[in-house]
């Protein structure tokens, strides 16, 4: 007798969202992505529907960061500072489909740049390289608040993600993602509950679920890793059995925090990228709809795993 | 839980008369009203003064219809008349219901499976309500069975174990909870579990406070369907609330109001 499979039957649905604008919509881009939409848990196929395959952003910065491990700056060492040159490198040699400007040059302790400069910098950046962009503040509410709206308005059109919307802070940024047509990252602390609360804050101020995207907090391979991906399954059991509010796509920092490892900085060739590579995976198989990366050959690593997931 | 709205029903006397006199604003509105206090589904009855309940409910669904695409739960105890409110049917649609009665699951089994319906069991037959649980479990049984023989998919039956006024079946309602939770050991897959709720309350003083007591203990012991009165702002924070505690939903400081927005 055959064996039958037993198969859950999902009613809900992760919301799809749209990152990028191309030129027929009114923007520049050269093209669009879609993140979630998926009808069942991660890769089980069978039960549900997986749209949309996991996408990789490569993290370039406004300024050099000065606490980058030897193994990175090795790799962008003739960019840092040049955020335009960092991106070229990155769209052209590393093929990135997706980047992410982190603005840590604005916060006061780190160059204090004005909401002015970064805005002209956004504009630049929007000319220079035609992918999608995911725009980062500087993770001081006072001067994001600030920065992130001028950004917005510079990239008025592009469809851009930005970030990041937290339970204190979220009003002047989700107003200024309205105004522009941006999508927006909601960020929890490794928290479901104020996860779903700051979707459902964000909501009411008139901003559709499908323009968010929660960022869940992680930690790395070896530093908590198991809780985030706790919360993520978590959140994915409930968006689908029917709970709306939590039914969002999730972008990750993989790089970041997979560098703050002592392990990934070790003197060690590859080990750095072998942990980035390791943490963005389990967190692609927790639900990680965008992830965050630096290394670039971590992200042919793990794009070339999630090909292998998408072709078996 | 699949709430499904009580209030459209012809024992009320502004829909008796919203009926007679084919005036579809209010029954349009009281849809709309109890949609927007939550609820999954509608029942549509013409209650006890229709002339013609066959015809009644056809324009009953041809009218909500125009304003929503929720479930309508056809309520009627004539096979005939959930048989013409089917004919008008366009929406997911549920038949409330059918007895442990032969005679009726001949007729009603086979119209739930040509109109992809969901089907109500009530644990009740020509002999009348059942006076402990293993009648009421013995009553499910046959129409489990009735349901399993045609290939009726038995997830799509939801059994009501008949809720008594606690003022009337005081003694039995203990054993009413427990049959909602004993309901899923019949067979697998699992038949669902409803009650018509307000039947609870027939009767006494404190009507809303003995029907959200009820539905909190009928939530712990698994219920997933009632029939109930939306509009009843307390009973539904107390529906939601004792599915949170089930872990049910993830909590937020606004779970009151994420649930009304699923």
């Amino acid at each position: 007798m055959a064996i039958e499979l037993m198969l859950e039957k999902w009613q809900g649905k992760v919301g799809e969202l749209t990152l990028g604008m191309t030129e027929q919509e009114g923007g520049s881009r050269s093209r669009v992505i879609k993140l979630g939409g998926q009808t069942t848990l991660p890769f089980l196929s069978a039960e549900g529907q997986i749209p949309n395959r996991p996408r990789l952003a490569f993290e370039i910065w406004d300024i050099a960061p000065t606490d980058w491990p030897q193994e990175l700056n090795q790799v962008y060492t003739d960019v840092f500072g040049d955020a335009y040159g960092w991106a070229e490198k990155c769209v052209r040699e590393y093929k990135a489909e997706i980047l992410c400007i982190k603005l840590q040059g604005a916060h006061p302790d780190f160059g204090n740049k004005t909401p002015e400069q970064e805005a002209k910098l956004i504009g630049g950046l929007l000319k220079k390289v035609d992918v999608p962009l995911v725009i980062l503040g500087c993770g001081d509410d006072d001067k994001d608040n600030l920065i992130l709206p001028a950004c917005c308005e510079a990239a008025k059109g592009e469809r851009c993600l930005v970030g990041s919307a937290v339970q204190d802070n979220y009003k002047t940024l989700t107003a200024a993602v309205l105004a522009d047509g941006h999508n927006i990252i909601a960020e929890s602390p490794i928290d479901i509950n104020i996860a779903k609360q700051l979707n459902i804050l964000i909501s009411d101020l008139g901003l559709a679920l499908e323009r968010i995207v929660i960022n869940p907090t992680i930690g790395a391979l070896g530093y908590g890793l198991e809780y985030a991906y706790s919360i993520m399954e978590r959140a994915r059991l409930s968006a689908l059995s029917g709970d709306k509010m939590v039914a969002l796509p999730f972008i990750c920092l993989a790089g970041q925090e997979a560098w703050r490892a002592k392990e990934a900085r070790a003197d060690s060739k590859e080990r750095g990228i072998i942990w980035e590579a390791l943490t963005a995976t389990a967190l692609i198989q927790a639900g990680a709809d965008l992830l965050v990366m630096r290394h670039p050959q971590a992200v042919e690593k793990v794009n070339k795993y999630i090909d292998e997931l998408f072709n078996s | 839980m699949f709430v499904i709205g009580e209030l459209i029903n012809g024992m009320y006397s502004s829909i008796a008369r919203a009926i007679k006199e084919k005036d579809k604003e209010v029954i349009q509105k009281c849809a709309f009203d109890q949609i927007a206090a939550g609820a999954d589904a509608l029942d549509v009855n013409c209650g006890p003064g229709s002339k013609n309940p066959s015809s009644d409910i056809q324009w009953l669904v041809e009218v909500i219809q125009e304003v929503t695409d929720k479930t309508l739960v056809l309520d009627s105890s004539k096979p005939q008349v959930i048989d013409a409110g089917l004919k008008a049917m366009k929406n997911k649609v549920m038949i409330n219901s059918t007895t442990a009665d032969p005679q009726k699951l001949a007729i009603l089994v086979p119209l739930a499976n040509q109109y992809n319906a969901k089907l109500i069991g009530l644990a009740i037959d020509a002999k009348g309500i059942p006076q402990n649980k293993d009648q009421r479990l013995e009553l499910a049984a046959t129409i489990v069975a009735a349901c399993s023989e045609s290939g009726f998919p038995v997830e799509q039956l939801y059994l009501d174990p008949i809720v008594m006024p606690v003022n009337v079946g005081q003694a039995q309602m203990k054993d009413i909870l427990e049959t909602i939770r004993d309901f899923k050991i019949i067979s697998e897959p699992q038949p669902k579990t409803v009650i018509g709720l307000s039947n609870v309350s027939q009767g006494t003083l404190f009507r809303s406070l003995i029907n959200r007591t009820f539905l909190v203990m009928a939530v712990a012991y698994g219920l997933d369907a009632a029939i109930l009165d939306p509009t009843d702002k307390e009973l539904m924070d107390s529906l939601i609330t004792a599915e949170l505690i089930l872990n049910k939903q993830i909590y937020c400081d606004s779970y009151l109001d994420a649930y009304r927005r699923k």
